[in-house]
């Protein structure tokens, strides 16, 4: 197991100023999205789960067809389409673009896509300013972090947190209100986007049928950075793609209900092809990146391919036990929670963080928020036992391997467990109910781990079997 | 002639809990079943199958396969072992196997004890009596996998003398999660304590489940706590008199 992701998970443990604010911050989404799925206000949540699940199943057996689709829409609207391998592709294109215009300055509206392939990062690189202009994502910009949330990306920062970060990063007054906090970064923002040269957005959704980039958002920063400036460029995964503009509407009731608990987001952009002579905003020119980065190879996994239904809602975050603990930056990647745990090996390769598919207890309450009914502790399982095939094919983790060979070895030999289970059962102090502690050569591995928390319950004076053998029929 | 069910007490009632099996049996006699223990029953293979041992789990699953093959109904002290077999059998052998048909035969027969008795006794009361202040903790396996909130509910309703009170995170995981117990011992430890303010929120000096490895889990971290908590198997509750 990696030490890394034990070390970030025992460090956010330990924080309890952390623990509190990750507990509040989602407890507050998970009651707000409880009150707008309630069947009285949406009686037909429900149905409209299931058909978000077959309509995104349909698209992503489908999606070569979808592509081309929308690619001739968007062309037809006057848009270019760009298509990207990589992070490095998406970059060269942007890089490209940003040359032959001159520009130097680039406005940002929140996107995972982005922040996957650290947008920013190989901008700045290239000697391009690029600011975020989603307020969290702002914060989390000016303190060099990745999201914490998929949704909520400075989820784990209190207002006093924001306060220190501005009073050093903008050189402002320690100011704990939030709402003069929202005026500070407007301020800065106002003027970024008055001269930025180059919007970069994500997409909510691709619409095929209409070549359209549909974006959802809070605070109308979107809105800005996609008209404002010239170019309007939106990064956005292959699999955003849906078939109909009047499959949104689905969409769009699942959405901000199931992560924040919003009927509709505050604001809902509907943009396809760039200003037209009869429009009195929007920009220039309009560009959309369809990045795979390994989202082909998802595809081919029959089972697992649901994972590319998500629409990043972060309701499996928000309900999941183990997040609320551990938080998102103990996650390996940029995605956290449960999404997270099933998207980063199928990206990555289980081998990069063996340990994130069995960072859960399975409990299922993912799946049983996910507005796109995506079966996240089913995969879970089948990474499980990717990870153990192939700590096989290596010869890692033979230790484990061996205790459960033999445990399928004597459970499936009735006359050897009953042996066995009688003798383990001598072994330890019996019929002693809890104890706080065993003796030293039972004090190893699993035994310590689960005393580290908790009392451990002694092996019963009789088993159940003897008991029912005494009893006689 | 009454009926007669086979149990499957599972391996930590077996070993750890006998009181919930014996309870458990105790219950359905009452009702007028005739009980039979097959005694080759062991493991239903799910500490296997979800450490993604694959190949394990098919050993054991394929061993109580046949340890179950001629019962009319099985009757199981636990949501979580109950889904292993009539959820995750099938899914571990492909569908020209015998033994995906013969998994596919027994999932229809296998009942989580609550649910047993409400839907195949028809009981709701079962004549107990339990002086206490109770909260019923779901455990996740049987309300999302098997969909059981209702059943547990009804009947600890008709039990004399009991105050069941819903606790605000009844919904919540306790924390156990098999090996993510040891594999990741303080979050799961975290989760326990989560679950137990809500308990304490209660007022309930009771916590019951339908499934013992939760209630391990609670009790380990109420002993811990030195709360005056305990924990109770449904089926001890419905056998208490
Ligand atoms: S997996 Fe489902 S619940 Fe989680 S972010 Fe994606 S759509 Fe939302």
């Amino acid at each position: 197991m990696s030490t890394t992701f034990d070390r970030k998970i025992d460090a956010t443990l330990s924080d309890p100023r952390l623990q509190n604010a990750i507990y509040k911050a989602t407890g507050r989404l998970m009651s707000h999205r409880k009150i707008a799925v309630d069947s009285d206000v949406l009686p037909e949540f429900e149905e409209l789960r299931t058909q978000a699940n077959a309509v995104k199943r349909h698209t992503i057996e489908n999606l070569d067809w979808y592509l081309e689709q929308f690619e001739r829409n968007v062309l037809a609207h006057g848009g270019h389409v760009h298509w990207a391998r990589t992070g490095t592709d998406v970059a060269d294109v942007i890089l490209g673009l940003a040359k032959s215009r001159n520009a130097s300055l680039i406005v940002k509206s929140k996107s995972m896509t982005t922040e996957e392939i650290d947008l920013n990062e190989r901008l700045e690189h290239h000697g391009l300013e690029s600011v975020e202009t989603d307020l969290g994502e702002y914060i989390i910009q000016l303190k060099h972090e990745r999201p914490y949330h998929i949704v909520a990306p400075a989820l784990h920062l209190t207002r006093y947190d924001v306060a220190n970060v501005f009073e050093k990063k903008l050189g402002v007054e320690n100011e704990t209100e939030i709402e003069n906090q929202t005026m500070i970064a407007r301020r800065v923002l106002r003027d970024k986007f008055l001269r930025a040269d180059i919007g970069i957005s994500g997409a909510n959704f691709l619409i095929a049928d209409s070549g359209a980039v549909a974006l959802v958002e809070n605070e109308g920063n979107a809105r800005l950075t996609t008209s404002a400036p010239k170019v309007h460029i939106a990064v956005a995964g292959i699999e955003k793609l849906i078939p109909r503009a009047q499959d949104l509407a689905t969409f769009l009731k699942l959405l901000g209900r199931s992560g924040t608990g919003q009927p509709l987001t505050v604001y809902t952009s509907f943009l396809s092809g760039p200003r037209r002579e009869d429009e009195v905003d929007g920009p220039e020119e309009f560009h959309v990146i369809l990045l795979d980065s390994g989202r082909t190879k998802l595809l081919a996994d029959p089972d697992k391919r649901q994972s590319l239904y998500c629409i990043r809602c972060g309701a499996c975050l928000n309900h999941c036990p183990v997040y609320r603990k551990i938080g998102g930056h103990s996650f390996p990647w940029v995605y956290s929670g449960p999404i997270g745990a099933i998207i980063t090996p199928q990206f990555h390769g289980v081998e990069s963080e063996p340990g994130l598919p069995f960072a859960s207890s399975l409990c299922g309450a993912c799946a049983e928020v996910c507005p796109v009914k995506i079966d996240i502790p089913k995969i879970l399982l089948e990474l499980r036992a990717d990870v153990k095939a192939s700590e096989k094919r290596h010869a890692v983790n033979e230790a484990e391997r061996a205790v459960f060979r033999t445990f399928a070895y004597v459970a499936s030999r009735p006359k050897l467990w009953q042996r066995a289970t009688k003798l383990a059962a001598r072994l330890g102090p019996r019929g002693q109910g809890y104890l706080k502690k065993v003796p030293g050569f039972m004090n190893v591995g699993p035994v310590r781990a689960w005393l580290s928390q908790r009392d451990l319950p002694a092996p019963a004076e009789k088993s159940f079997r003897e008991m029912w053998k005494e009893r006689g029929r | 002639m009454p009926q007669r069910v086979s149990i499957f007490v599972t391996c930590i009632v077996d070993q750890l809990f006998p009181n919930a099996g014996m309870a458990m049996a105790t219950v359905l006699e009452r009702l007028g079943f005739s009980i039979d223990f097959p005694e080759a029953q062991t493991c239903c293979g799910q500490p296997a199958f979800n450490s993604g041992y694959r190949d394990e789990a098919r050993t054991v699953a394929s061993h109580t396969l046949k340890v179950l093959e001629g019962a009319d109904y099985v009757v199981v002290p636990s949501g979580s072992c109950t889904s292993m077999m009539s959820h995750h059998y099938e899914e571990l052998f492909a569908p020209g196997d015998a033994r995906h048909h013969a998994a596919e035969r027994l999932s229809p027969k296998i009942y989580e004890f609550s649910r047993f008795l409400t839907e195949v006794a028809q009981v709701e009361d079962v004549g107990a009596r339990l002086e206490t202040v109770a909260t019923y903790h779901d455990s996740c396996h049987a309300l999302r996998e098997l969909k059981i909130k209702e059943a547990p509910r009804r009947l600890l309703a008709n039990v004399k003398g009991l105050d069941l009170r819903e606790m605000d995170a009844a919904e919540e995981c306790c924390g156990f999660g098999g090996t993510f117990s040891v594999k990741f011992p303080g979050v799961s430890g975290g989760m326990a304590r989560t679950k137990i303010d809500s308990i304490l929120r209660t007022g309930a000096s009771t916590v019951i489940s339908i499934d013992s490895s939760c209630l391990m889990q609670l009790q380990g971290a109420i002993s811990r706590a030195g709360l005056p908590i305990r924990t109770m198997h449904l089926a001890e509750v419905l056998a208490s008199r």
